[in-house]
Parts: C-alpha cells; sequence; structure tokens
C-alpha cells in the first residue's frame, strides 16, 4: 500500500483547496483514511495534464477502497490460512478462549478472524481494537502472519 | 448445538477441528488451512481405471495387477505415506505373499528420527503436549509456515495451552535455525540463527559444546556469543522441544549430533525431538512395519528371512534393477527421486493405486483409483508424534478404499 507522499507526489500540489482541504498533503492523507475519495479533487479529473497521474492514483488508492472499516485488508492471493492471526488476536481469546485462543476451530459467533476454505476471513469488525473513537493501534494480526498477507490502510 | 468435526488429511498434522458447511450448494470448509481445503475439495485431475493406458473395469485392472506381481519374482511395494493402517497392514501382507521389497517414503526422509524414537534413542512427546508445556521451540531445518501450515497456531508457538496460558508472547520462545530466511524465522525475528548449508552437525556439536561448559567454535563465522546465549537459552527451558525439517535430515550423514545434543540437553533439563513428517500417515506405515518386523522401512521378504538395509531401499534396489515389479500406493516416485533412478521404474511393469493422475501413473501399466480417506472414505492414521487419529468420512463415493483394493489383488493372486 502507498504511503501519503507517495499519494501527494502524484496530486496537482496546488493546494486549490476545492476538495475542502486545507492543502493537497492533507488530501493525501485524506485518501489514505478513506475520509476522501480521489474523484473529489475536480482539478484532476477536468484537467488533461493531471490525466496520466489520475490513472496511478486509481491504481494505488484502489486497494484501499476494499478494505474493511477497521482499513483491514487480506490479500488472499498470499493468505496461506495458517490461522497465526486467528489466535494471536486478543479479541478472539477474549470471545473464544478454549476454541480460537488455544489452536482450535472458533466454538462461537462473536469471533473476528477466522479461517474458510483456506483463507482468513472477517466478521464483528466493530469489535476490532482499531475500530471506533476510542481505537487502539493493535498489530497482533499483521506480526503474527509470515506471508504479510493482512495490512491495515 | 454440538459441533461435528471432521479431520484433515491434507499433512502429518491431522487437525482435528475441521468444520464442513454447506451454503448454496456449495461445501465451504472451516478452520483448514489452504493447502488441507485444496486438499479436501479434491484433486484437479482424477485418475481412471486403466490396463495399459486403456479404460477398463476395477476387476480387470485388479486380475491384471495380480497377474504382473504373481509372475514376479521380487517385486517392489513403495508408497502408503498417504493410507490409512488397514491398507499399510494389508501392503505388508501382501509383501510377505509376494517375496517383495517393501519400503516408504521415510528411507529418503524422516526414517532415521522415527527409528531412533521407536527404539528409545530419542526422546519425543506428543504435539498436545507440546501445546500445554513447551515453553522453548526451535525448528530446525524446517519450515512449518510453508510445509505444515497449522503448526505453529494449532500446537507449537501461539496457542494458549495448560501452563503456558499467557501465550506466545510471554510464555514461549521460538527459535529458527535454518539456511535461509523462511516465513517460520520471519516470525521468530531475533531468534533466527542462520547457518550455511551442510554446516547442522557442525553447529550441534558446538552447541553441545557451549553445554557442556566450553567455549563454542565452529568455522562459518558464528560469533561464540550467539551460540552461548542460544545455549542459554535452551539450558533454561522447562520443557524444550526440537522440531527437526528434512533440512536437518540431508545435512547430517547420521543423527548421532543430535542424540549427543539432546543428551547434554536432556542432563540440564527436559528437552524432545520430534521429526516434520510430511504425508499424513507416513509414521504410521512406520509403525505398523516396526510391529511386525522390527524394522520402519526398507524390508525384503525374499526368502524365509526378512532382509532389512540400505541395500533394500526403494533407491537401492531401483538403481542396481533388483525389482522385476512394482506396486506404487499413493506416492509419486518419479517425481520425488532422483530422474536416473526413477527411470529405472519405467523399464518394469508398474501398478498405481492412488486417487489422482501423478507423474508415475502416467507411465504404469495398470493403474487403480482409490478413495481419499478421511474425505471420501474412513480410517486410522498415526500423527506426527505417533498419536493414533481417527479419520471420518466427509463425502459420499462410490471409489474403492486402498485396503480393499490391496485385499482384492491379494485374493486374486
Amino acid at each position: 500500500m502507498a504511503n501519503a507522499m507517495e499519494i501527494y507526489q502524484l496530486l496537482p500540489k496546488t493546494n486549490c483547496k476545492k476538495c475542502g482541504k486545507s492543502s493537497c498533503m492533507a488530501f493525501a492523507a485524506a485518501l489514505l483514511s478513506r475520509e476522501k475519495n480521489l474523484d473529489e479533487c475536480t482539478p484532476m479529473l477536468e484537467e488533461k495534464k493531471y490525466s496520466e497521474n489520475y490513472t496511478k492514483l486509481k491504481g494505488l488508492v484502489s486497494p484501499a477502497e476494499q478494505a474493511s472499516e477497521t482499513g483491514m485488508i487480506v490479500h488472499e492471493d498470499r493468505c496461506i490460512g495458517c490461522g497465526n492471526c486467528v489466535v494471536a488476536c486478543p479479541v478472539n481469546v477474549a470471545e473464544d478462549p478454549k476454541g480460537a485462543g488455544s489452536g482450535n476451530a472458533p466454538t462461537n459467533e462473536r469471533v473476528i478472524l477466522k479461517v474458510e476454505d483456506g483463507i482468513v476471513r472477517l466478521s464483528n469488525v466493530e469489535d476490532c481494537r482499531r475500530f471506533g473513537e476510542n481505537k487502539r493501534l493493535c498489530s497482533g494480526c499483521i506480526v503474527t502472519c509470515p506471508t504479510k498477507a493482512i495490512e491495515f490502510v | 448445538m454440538e459441533r461435528k468435526y471432521h479431520v484433515c488429511t491434507g499433512c502429518a498434522l491431522l487437525c482435528d477441528d475441521i468444520e464442513l458447511r454447506e451454503v448454496e450448494n456449495k461445501t465451504i470448509i472451516d478452520s483448514a488451512c489452504r493447502k488441507g481445503a485444496a486438499w479436501i475439495k479434491n484433486c484437479q485431475h482424477p485418475l481412471e481405471c486403466t490396463v495399459d493406458a486403456k479404460d477398463t473395469t476395477t476387476q480387470d485392472a485388479i486380475e491384471k495387477a495380480a497377474e504382473i506381481l504373481k509372475n514376479a519374482k521380487n517385486p517392489l511395494i513403495f508408497g502408503m505415506g498417504n493410507s490409512s493402517l488397514t491398507a499399510q497392514e494389508k501392503a505388508i501382507e501382501l509383501a510377505k505373499k509376494t517375496n517383495a521389497c517393501i519400503d516408504d517414503t521415510s528411507s529418503f526422509c524422516q526414517g532415521p528420527f522415527v527409528e531412533a524414537i521407536l527404539n528409545d534413542k530419542i526422546k519425543s512427546c506428543t504435539l498436545d503436549e507440546v501445546r500445554d508445556k513447551a515453553d522453548v521451540i526451535v525448528y530446525w531445518g524446517c519450515d512449518p509456515s510453508n510445509s505444515h501450515p497449522r503448526h505453529l497456531s494449532k500446537y507449537s508457538y501461539f496457542p494458549r495451552g495448560k501452563m503456558r496460558q499467557r501465550g506466545w508472547e510471554e510464555d514461549r520462545t521460538a527459535i529458527a535455525i535454518d539456511v535461509r530466511k523462511s516465513d517460520t524465522a520471519i516470525i521468530c525475528e531475533d531468534d533466527f540463527h542462520q547457518i550455511p548449508p551442510k554446516a547442522d552437525a557442525e553447529f550441534a556439536h558446538a552447541l553441545t559444546d557451549a553445554l557442556s561448559g566450553k567455549v563454542p567454535k565452529v568455522t562459518f563465522g558464528m560469533k561464540p556469543k550467539e551460540i552461548l546465549e542460544l545455549a542459554n537459552v535452551l539450558k533454561k527451558a522447562e520443557f524444550g522441544v526440537i522440531f527437526a525439517g528434512l533440512g536437518l535430515v540431508y545435512s547430517i550423514p547420521d543423527i548421532s549430533p543430535m542424540e549427543k545434543l539432546l543428551e547434554v540437553l536432556n542432563k540440564k533439563t527436559d528437552f524432545h525431538l520430534m521429526p516434520m513428517v510430511g504425508q499424513y500417515n507416513m509414521r504410521g506405515f512406520n509403525h505398523t512395519l516396526f510391529d511386525q518386523t522390527g524394522y520402519i522401512n526398507r524390508v525384503s521378504f525374499e526368502g524365509d528371512d526378512i532382509g532389512h538395509g540400505p541395500q533394500y531401499s526403494v533407491v537401492e534396489v531401483l538403481k542396481g534393477e533388483k525389482v522385476d515389479a512394482a506396486l506404487i500406493i499413493g506416492s509419486d516416485p518419479l517425481s520425488s527421486l532422483p530422474g536416473s533412478i526413477a527411470a529405472n521404474l519405467k523399464e518394469i511393469p508398474t501398478i498405481v493405486i492412488d486417487p489422482c493422475k501423478t507423474f508415475t501413473s502416467q507411465t504404469a501399466n495398470v493403474t487403480l483409483p482409490a478413495a481419499v480417506t478421511g474425505v471420501e472414505c474412513k480410517g486410522e492414521a498415526i500423527r506426527m508424534d505417533g498419536v493414533k487419529v481417527t479419520l471420518k468420512q466427509m463425502r459420499k463415493s462410490d471409489k474403492m478404499t486402498d485396503a480393499d483394493i490391496v485385499e482384492k489383488i491379494m485374493e486374486a493372486i
């Protein structure tokens, strides 16, 4: 996934404020957190000289559009379904200590992560520590993934 | 609601918490890893019943197979790593009846370690003990993240166990010793020790020295401090386990460096070794043959006595052209053996029993499709740690089991 600076480099850098943000850098950060949509930068849509950069940016930010409400993306081509994230997730452990927390199949529906058909799937995202106003930068599922298939945007 | 769990036979971990659900006429497999899910879903190219590459009935193929084995003076029976315990027993019976050489993949795989465990030369433990007690886990020459995907999450590193309630973050240390930074080594982070190829014996000796109070020395530039620190972690373990992979087995001429290391470790603490068996019931075959003959593989039933030794391994008998027919059950020697040796298999009449098409089945004289045990039929198998597991049937199938096929061949002979 791209960072804010990479996105900024492709924006018009005119700080025209048409998008409602105070600067192009602020718009880049807003794009990354999915607060703003790329099409809200009207000069990029209207002016021909930005069309090449627009296509590049579309490619950069489109993976983030598939992310869950918490910003989590599971790269299905990389996931091997090992279940490391399932057993490491603190919410899974709290909700299902004997099942998911002990390395076994989840025994209830309150878990966030579970493996289906060999690929990890998300459910109950609102319980994720990265969700809501009091969100915390939990990285249990990221650091335990051997193939780096989990990413947050 | 009581849940109905199945056992996955995708690898020797035999995960026993697999659930199947029907959603819009599609079967969803819960909790199995990608490898297991692909195994359960079925093979892409199922094997057909053929004699000399022509489709035929099962009865004709069985008769032809019996004829080949009857006419052979000294056939080879090989494979059985993906067969149930019953099929393995029947295959051994067939070997006795036909004066055959019988061998499996363990003769060029984890055989030395399984043999040492069965002869009580090496201390081993079960995977459940690892989950409940282990605090120091060493992955030596193996990469379970790829070979046994759920190894770390279900048994060895991440889960909370009876005596390891705080799980991987505080209660366990994972160490990787490998020639490259594998996916498992990435998880071990700072506890990854990289050694050059073929240096495993030297490294094991250095660790033994460090544990015996000597200054460890290695020729490949690893500092004595690093080895001493590692030895210290091993020494302080309450319950340690070394998972030995093929990388370790292939690089040591014999297992004495590991025996020595475990001996020294067990004077100070409680340490175990477990071979990372690949095929789901390879250890089952070793146990079955060991119970009957006292040997785990490479056995010949030619003549009155039971012959055993490296000269009866699949590699040697094919290299020396000592066998005149071959029955391959659930294995693919053409792709797993060196080309020059496997090529000799083409010179002799071959029978293949397998659920899927393999390289070997494409050149075989007789092919007999079998049901996948644990998916299309039930059975029993022995997990990589020596625990017997009952396998349930997941879906209906009209295919014969490999045990029935071997039985029918025996009857026809």
